[in-house]
């Protein structure tokens, strides 16, 4: 297996765009990021894309190639992989792969979803999807019941009480604040993230990530070709993704991820390096229960208490493990195919010192964690510039 | 196979749902560890439950099980 970089990045803004079709903003990304590059489409060897619903969303199936063509890449083998809202973090993960094994050279990864075109109990019906049809979703389950229960088992447990739910979106949306590409660029108060409108007990509002659209995009290369592109490339040192049970019920304990914990393990194996190593990263903050089950999984906290982590202010911007300093799927904004790859395009922006206000000063070292489902994808990547 | 009873092992209440369900916020599902071992997640009827409240099954409509507390 040879090294593998990043050696390029593009993204849209997050939100809602009446105007933009799904195309239309899979290709700006990806413009975007060959631009980045200083790379011509004709270099491209393959096209991953990650997508989770676009033929529900908004009637399109045949996807790669319908936008590989559009961007200007011809003839090479494009495909889109579906694992719901890790489905980009998936691409990235088989785009590794392949350029690691020595089948490809350059390869394109791009993630999108068009998801405000729907009505919101739409939106949240094909959402549902991603869950067990068979079972607890003709119970009624959406995903924010889903992590309703996984919170409330978590609370029943280890004591995490409303205000560590609260402390994740505070944090997240004062991050979000910085990021001009996020789709909710407000602060928020303690108070507010409290008294939000009730979704899902005791999930509120502000628990829960945003309906968005939008796009992102990332070339990889082998690390010996990186030069040709980039006086900045950064290393994917570690990788891998894992599966578990679709349905929340199957599941033994709840309060954790297995498929979180395996490729994690499995990452931090292939990178050297352990959780304490780890500088900054970009967590799955689907809902706010799950950056705190990720903080425990990931090992940053301790089991049952990624919520005090948080709230003790270890998770901030100015903290010692500075979580989803783009704002994270909370404020950001979660176009749910996009977000694997705009989490690595976020942990670029920091680690080529380009974040703007919401930049941190250590930042060799980072970790994206990207959850499909109540769990049952898993895709973990660390990066580094060393 | 008749009356069969559980444990709540964990449950929301649902105020926001999806297209199918909207007509019916607000409702409670749960996660119930069945006294087989077996869980099943499906819908409270009557009263709100807790975690490591009993309930029994009352019902099953389109194979998913509705249960009420028990006592």
């Amino acid at each position: 297996m040879r090294p593998v970089s990043i050696i390029g990045i593009g993204k849209t803004p997050f939100g809602a765009f009446p105007d933009r079709d799904l195309r239309s903003l899979a290709v700006d990304a990806g413009w975007k990021c060959l631009r980045n590059a200083h790379a011509e489409p004709s270099q491209i060897d393959a096209f991953f894309l990650g997508n989770f619903a676009g033929p529900s969303f908004v009637g399109q199936n045949h996807l790669a190639p319908y936008i590989s063509t559009a961007i200007g890449i011809y003839g090479v083998p494009s495909t889109r992989i579906e694992a719901a809202c890790a489905s980009s973090g998936s691409a990235f993960y088989h785009a590794f792969n392949a350029v690691a094994s020595g089948i490809c050279d350059i390869v394109m990864v791009a993630g999108v979803e068009k998801m405000t075109s729907q009505p919101t109990p739409r939106v949240t019906s094909i959402l549902a999807g991603a869950g067990d049809c068979s079972g607890e979703v003709k119970a009624g389950s959406t995903f924010a019941s889903l992590f309703a229960m996984i919170a409330r088992r978590h609370m029943y447990e280890f004591g995490t009480r409303r205000e560590h739910l609260a402390a994740v979106a505070v944090k997240n949306h004062a991050n979000g604040a910085l990021n001009p590409d996020a789709q909710m660029r407000k602060v928020i108060t303690m108070e507010q993230a409290m008294a939000g409108k009730p979704i899902a007990d005791p999930l509120n509002l502000y628990d829960c990530s945003l309906i968005s659209d939008g796009a992102a995009a990332v070339l990889i290369a082998p690390t010996e070709r990186a030069g040709e592109f980039t006086d900045k490339p950064v290393r994917v040192l570690g990788i891998a993704q894992a599966s578990d049970y679709v349905a929340l019920d199957q599941k033994a304990d709840i309060t954790t991820f297995p498929a979180v914990r395996r490729a994690s393990e499995k990452a931090y194996r292939m990178a050297g390096v352990s959780p304490a190593d780890i500088q900054l990263a970009e967590l799955h903050d689907c809902f706010t229960i799950a950056e705190i089950i990720a903080l425990e999984d990931l090992g940053f906290a301790p089991r049952g208490q990624g919520g005090p982590f948080t709230l003790e202010g270890h998770t901030a911007r100015t903290g010692d493990k500075p979580i989803n300093t783009s704002g994270g799927l909370k404020s950001k904004g979660h176009p749910v195919g996009a977000t694997g790859v705009a989490q690595i395009c976020d942990l670029v922006l920091q680690m080529r010192c380009e974040a703007g206000e919401r930049q941190v000063p250590r930042n060799s070292l980072a970790l994206a964690q990207n959850l499909g489902g109540s769990g049952a994808t898993c895709v973990v990547t660390i990066l580094g510039t060393v | 196979m008749s009356d069969p009873k559980g444990t709540v092992y964990t449950e929301t209440v649902i105020y926001a749902a999806a297209e199918e369900f909207a007509s019916e916020v607000p409702f409670q599902t749960a996660i119930v560890e069945m006294d087989s071992g077996a869980r099943v997640t499906g819908r409270i009827l009557g009263g709100r439950v807790q975690i490591t409240d009993r309930v029994i099954q009352v019902d099953s409509r389109n194979g998913v099980p509705f249960f009420e507390k028990l006592g």
